[in-house]
């Protein structure tokens, strides 16, 4: 079996599944957040069970249009608040709230070896900590809440190997934006990915996060990466019970490898409208930009703010650049500023804002006009994503976006540092 | 018997292009529908009659996990989505909301903007009947079939718990 085989099969009664078969999954972690929880919380009324399966599993995390925007808004918060404080789940408020693929992984609320269903497409996030996490709807997380079981149709294993190391500036985003410009936003449907090589052997975990998180931009139901020393290092002040580490079986059967060679590959950039339009840096053009995101859950982690401020550190932000840094994390805009990070954000002209999905999505915090353009550390460029249906998203890494920032349009970091 | 006109769309249809993330500060279906395909299709909403039927090229519903998109498009009066291939979480919550979803390319390549439709749940068969064309799709696998059956994930999660 995979590594995905592996731990469904341990989810349930049999001793082996298959790809292709229908099975019940005991899950571990059932995720929802302000906009997908109201409608969870709706269908589990109807389901007519007296109380959750079990309040220590479940994680309500209120952050796509937190601290909130509007007043609709506000009154789909007030309900998950309410429905979090009466059954006695976990519950991020404003304050200790973080944008949650950032947050669960950081409190330890998700390890290896676990099955985590989200109502959050990005909940694949957490296969860089050897866990089986997938994305669902409101309806399978309200019936998953009640009875700690969900159905699933076990996915056949795509597996990637990265070999080579890393040029300099290219990190997991670049990789992960690269498999999916080669293998398009369906070339992993329905299907896990396993993504293994030397390259994953020396990523940070905040790497492995990064490219977990986007495997869904290919339309996978998992991206996966085995535990090793850097996971356990990872999980060791964090984990409160205990896990499992699962490895695939050397017979294991995928239905395809495709391999790279990554010190061949550049930063990347997506163009619009599709994370699967990707061209190296060096191919980009003049690209004039109109605001930079530095964040999200795809990249608003330590690593990903390291990276931006070693752009930013001395520089200024480019007249008429809006620049907006969102840590992933309290901890983390802690951290950064303890680091002195956010002292060179702010001194570059950037916002630092509180952690929020917000800009990603189109929700609040940097709304995009018509014509405007923005050069995004986030998932999706999609029509009308960030804003106005006549605005383009560039997605690309950390660095790229602090530099181009600087630059006023898109620029490798290279080209700024020498400045 | 489904009837309905086709409204035709491309490949990658995203949950953002079905239901923009602005209109997420609510939840319930009808009032999601007023803002049914507005980016990619403004029209959709003043022309869309019950019944009629979305039909699109592959990977519809890519994106992200709102179960507003099926909901705004169940809500809207679209009887069915006929699609080369669906996104895995829009495909699940369809079928845990009850939007019928059929996967036939045949019948997307031969079928026009506009044309008239019929489809038959039960046996899986088009017809376009503009063209006088019948296609036929390959049935549910027996476990959705009875979540369907059931009229969705809560009733058959009810059904089985009262057991």
């Amino acid at each position: 079996m995979t590594l995905v085989e592996k731990i469904l099969a341990a989810h349930t009664d049999r001793e082996k599944v298959n790809p292709g078969q229908f099975i019940n999954v005991r899950v571990d972690m059932v995720l929802a957040n302000d906009i997908t929880a109201p409608i969870a919380i709706r269908e589990f009324g109807r389901i007519g069970v007296s109380g959750v399966f079990n309040p220590e599993k479940i994680v309500l995390v209120p952050d796509h249009f937190t601290p909130n925007k509007d007043i609709a808004s506000a009154e789909q918060a007030k309900l998950v608040r309410q429905f979090a404080r009466q059954h006695g789940v976990n519950y991020f408020e404003v304050g200790e709230m973080g944008i949650e693929h950032v947050l669960l992984p950081e409190k330890g609320l998700v390890l290896p070896g676990d099955v985590v269903i989200g109502a959050e497409s990005h909940t694949c996030t957490y296969g860089a900590l050897g866990a089986f996490a997938t994305g669902m709807g409101s309806t399978d997380i309200a019936v998953a809440m009640a009875t700690g079981e969900i159905w699933m149709k076990v996915p056949p294993t795509i597996r990637f190997v990265y070999n080579g190391r890393l040029p300099k500036w290219v990190v997991g985003k670049d990789l992960i934006l690269y498999t999916i410009g080669d293998i398009g936003v369906d070339g992993a449907l329905y299907s896990a990915m396993e993504f293994t090589g030397e390259a994953i052997d020396s990523l940070s975990m905040d790497g492995r996060f990064t490219m977990a998180n986007m495997a869904i931009e290919a339309g996978a139901k998992a991206g996966v990466f085995y535990v090793d020393a850097k996971t356990l290092d990872y999980i060791k002040t964090r984990a409160k019970r205990p896990f499992s580490v699962y490895e695939p079986d050397k017979d294991a059967e995928y239905i395809k490898t495709i391999t790279y060679d990554v010190s061949a590959i550049e930063p990347q950039i997506a163009f619009p409208h599709s994370p699967a339009n990707t061209r190296p840096i060096s191919k980009a053009g003049n690209i004039k930009i109109d605001q930079a995101v530095i964040g999200s859950c795809t990249n608003g982690r330590l690593e990903d703010l390291r990276f931006a401020a070693r752009v930013l550190k001395g520089k200024k932000v480019h007249t008429g650049v809006r620049c907006i840094v969102i840590p992933g994390s309290q901890q983390i805009y802690l951290d950064a500023l303890k680091e002195g990070l956010i002292e060179i954000f702010i001194e570059a002209g950037s916002v630092v804002s509180t952690p929020t999905c917000g800009p990603c999505l189109g929700g609040h915090m940097g709304i995009l006009a018509a014509g405007e353009r923005c050069i995004s550390t986030t998932n999706r460029n999609f029509v009308g994503r960030m804003g106005s249906t006549e605005s383009e998203v560039y997605l690309s890494n950390p660095a790229v976006a602090a530099a181009s920032a600087v630059a006023g349009s898109i620029i490798s970091p290279e080209q700024v540092i020498g400045r | 018997m489904l009837k309905g006109k086709v409204f035709k769309y491309g490949a990658n249809v995203d949950t953002d292009a079905i239901i923009p993330a602005r209109y997420l500060n609510v939840s319930e279906a009808a009032e999601l529908a007023k803002h049914c395909m507005e980016d990619i299709d403004v029209d959709f909403v003043k022309r869309v009659k019950p019944g009629d039927i979305i039909m699109a090229e592959t990977n519809f519903g890519c994106g992200s996990s709102r179960e507003h998109a099926p909901l705004a498009i169940k809500a809207s009066g679209i009887s069915c989505v006929i699609a080369k291939s669906f996104a895995r979480i829009f495909f699940r919550n369809a079928i845990n909301i009850g939007l019928p979803l059929l996967e036939c390319a045949e019948a997307v390549d031969s079928t026009q903007n506009g044309q008239a439709l019929g489809v038959d749940l039960a046996s899986g068969k088009i017809k376009n009947i503009d063209m006088g064309m019948e296609f036929t799709t390959e049935p549910y696998p027996q476990f959705m079939a009875e979540i369907i059956a059931d009229g969705g994930l809560i009733e058959y999660t009810k059904k089985r718990l009262e057991k």
